[in-house]
């Protein structure tokens, strides 16, 4: 569930590791979609919202397409689930965490008549794309928040495993805040899992414990604001809207949609116009929605939509420079204006004012 | 009422060897009785589960692949239990062989290292699970500490070690950060054993350890000491076996082949390590071992039947939509008839009415 982008050299590599298949430019009457989840599509986050996309396919293209998914997929054992659906007749094949990545390359080169989209990866090749979400844009919208809504000025984090996209998310989570709150502070726990209720809660409670009042968690399950609203704290949805879950709690969420993307790409199948490329979206191309804003005071909503309004029109960039780094020096901008693609997806420092260490 | 257990004054052979085939079938009926609670056809789904990767020389081949791991852990664990101690850790025995194995397949990365690196891998493999298995037979031996608990908890102790190493020290310096090594060069990869083919060579020592256990448990005296410490302890005693040493014995054994069977699966299926590196087969295989009775080949018929429910389950939930929690069960449903069909063979039930206790 990492993200990945335009990494040149890698993904070259994967090219030419493959022969060139060309002609796959075919329109067809009929397709098959199979997507290969890592956790079980009833955990209200990543794969459930994966799922909405897989039904919004089959809504989109009535008689045209099925589809099928195979749930829970350990990553350490995910070839054969692959290729079961490579061998089964599906034209188009969805892997939707990043440790699918070497299976889904291996899968790709034995199968090249077949296309595959691999979430979160930076490895292609001519039938195998890869796409991803800027998440980070959504952080920075709830740190905003999240700094306005605070009044023990702690905030905390819950984060799945210390990742790039992950820290990614806690710098434009703090970021945000900060740019609204100069005086807050953050704390951060790490899970080591993305998807496990008790464990999540733990860290959630060890984080109130700790005078937090506002939780953000990049881990899959609802305990963390489960844990958020028996306190009578806030906290925000993640992947899905969770509302239902904490209708207290919960500020917003920063869902994932990929009904819009997976719609296009099967479409793109079916008229055989299916190229390999790499998507990386945010809120502007709607992979990223923010739930509607609740819970908080007017001016605090007025302030989030308009930071919204300002991320969408790219007027606003969470990794704008100067960024300053632990120790207070600029880290290099390497973009146009902020921070590079790359240096978001291989993010591996704090930003200043955290003071916390990355586990290593 | 209530029932009670009583023995059986004999146990006819013929009951005991159709065990098994009983408590199939009742597994597969009640599945099948589940499957059509569903409304779904039950017959179709015991010709996707069974029939189908039964006659497909590509799940057939998948079917090994998947046994290779299950059957080697399961076979060092019937050493244990035979004996009658609980090695519940085979996940962290090995994650530790994998770790080991993969510290020279790292080490010589990218070096012009000839064909010596492999076969010193697996030795290192079968060293770290065996050693790493040492720990609870010794902690059991020296101090009396309960194995079950030392051993289950030593697997998380493992699994962080490994996720240390792929965050830190041994994390690809090209990899953009992410948690995982380098992949291995072709001198420390496990080979297909047919060109082009997913079956690796681990499949062999799998193969070789199920034959070589059969001959020890049954031919030689080790295989009658342990059978001896299991059953009686005190007549091991007066025959002058030492509980420690064969304490220690075991636990080296089933250590060592889980520790084989990580290195194999890094080094023959995943090809760089990274923070997870299996799917539960250490715990997985207590039941195989269980399924096959701690008997060598029953361990390798039950190795690839709980191979073929994880691959049918897949299948079913391709080709027939059946939800994953539905193979859980009927893998659950499987090992419990097994069981009760044995406790029945041996046992006889006698229901007790009220007062007629004693």
């Amino acid at each position: 569930m990492f993200s990945g982008k335009v990494f040149g050299a890698v993904a070259g590599a994967a090219v030419l590791a493959l022969s060139a298949t060309g002609a796959f430019a075919q329109a067809k009457d009929k397709v098959k979609v199979g997507f290969i989840y890592v956790g079980p599509v009833g955990d209200f986050g990543w794969s459930h919202q994966h799922d909405q996309g897989r039904q919004a396919i089959e809504k989109a293209f009535p008689g045209k397409v099925t589809t099928t998914f195979v749930e829970s997929v350990p990553e350490a054992d995910s070839e054969r689930a692959i290729e079961q659906l490579a061998r089964t007749g599906h034209d188009l094949i969805f892997t939707t965490s990043f440790g699918f990545m070497e299976p889904t390359l291996k899968v790709a080169k034995k199968y090249p008549n077949i296309k595959f989209e691999h979430a979160t990866g930076f490895k292609r090749a001519p039938n195998l794309s890869t796409y991803a979400a800027k998440f980070h844009e959504g952080r920075y919208i709830t740190g905003v928040i999240a700094g306005k809504m605070t009044k023990s000025n702690v905030i905390g984090y819950v984060g799945a495993f210390p990742i790039p996209e992950v820290i990614a998310g806690i710098n434009a989570y703090y970021l945000g805040a900060q740019s609204v709150n100069p005086n807050v502070k953050i704390k951060i726990v790490f899970a080591n899992t993305w998807f496990d209720p008790a464990k999540e809660g733990d860290a959630a409670k060890a984080l109130l414990d700790q005078g937090v009042d506002v939780l953000a968690q990049h881990t899959d399950s609802p305990a963390p604001i489960q844990a958020a609203e028996a306190r009578g704290k806030f906290g925000f949805g993640q992947a899905s809207d969770m509302e239902r879950f904490a209708p207290k709690a919960q500020l917003t969420a920063i869902t994932d949609n990929w009904s819009d993307y997976y719609v296009a790409r099967t479409k793109a199948v079916l008229d055989g116009t299916w190229k390999s490329e790499d998507t990386w979206g945010g809120i502007n191309a709607h992979m990223v929605v923010m739930t509607p804003y609740k819970n908080m005071p007017d001016d605090v909503k007025k302030m989030a939509q308009d930071t919204e309004a300002a991320i969408k029109s790219g007027q606003l960039n969470p990794f704008k420079c100067p960024v300053l780094g632990q120790d207070g020096k600029e880290i290099e901008c390497k973009g146009n204006g902020s921070l590079s693609d790359e240096q978001v997806l291989g993010m591996n420092f704090y930003v200043k004012g955290i003071e916390d260490k990355i586990p290593q | 009422m209530r029932f009670e257990l009583t023995p059986r004054a004999s146990v006819s052979p013929v009951m005991r060897a159709l065990a098994p085939v009983a408590a199939f079938v009742t597994a597969f009926l009640i599945a099948g009785f589940v499957i059509w609670l569903m409304g779904r056809s039950p017959v179709a789904a015991f010709d996707v589960y069974v029939l189908q990767p039964l006659s497909d020389p590509w799940s057939l081949q998948e079917l090994a692949v998947k046994a290779t791991p299950l059957a080697l852990i399961a076979i060092g664990l019937s050493y244990c239990f035979r004996a009658n101690l609980w090695n519940i850790g085979a996940e962290g025995q090995y994650v530790i062989g994998a770790v080991l194995g993969s510290w020279l397949a790292l080490r010589t990365h990218g070096t012009e290292a000839g064909a010596w690196v492999l076969p010193l891998m697996l030795i290192l493999g079968v060293v770290g699970g065996a050693l790493y298995g040492l720990i609870p037979a010794f902690l059991k031996t020296r101090f009396g500490v309960n194995e079950i608990l030392t051993s289950l908890m030593l697997v998380y102790v493992a699994q962080l070690i490994l996720d240390y190493l792929v965050r830190g020290p041994w994390r690809d310096p090209k990899g953009f950060n992410f948690p995982q090594s380098v992949t291995f060069d072709p001198s420390a990869t496990l080979h297909p054993v047919l060109e082009g083919g997913r079956v690796h060579y681990g499949a062999l020592f799998a193969l070789v350890a199920v034959l070589l256990t059969a001959v020890i448990l049954g031919r030689t005296l080790f295989g009658y000491r342990l059978k001896l410490t299991g059953d009686a302890p005190r007549a091991a005693r007066f025959a002058g076996f030492s509980a420690k040493a064969t304490t220690m014995a075991v636990f080296a054994i089933s250590g060592g082949l889980a520790g084989l069977a990580g290195i194999s699966e890094v080094s023959g299926q995943i090809g760089q390590l990274q923070p997870s590196i299996s799917p539960g087969y250490g715990f997985t295989a207590i039941t195989v071992a269980f399924l096959g009775r701690l008997n060598p080949i029953g361990i390798l018929i039950a190795a690839l039947v709980v191979a073929l429910t994880f691959i049918g389950g897949e299948s079913a939930q391709i080709l027939l939509k059946l939800p994953l929690d539905l193979t859980q069960a009927f893998q659950g449903i499987l090992l419990l008839c097994v069981l009760a069909a044995d406790a029945l063979v041996s046992y006889r039930i006698r229901f007790v009415t009220r007062g007629g206790g004693k």
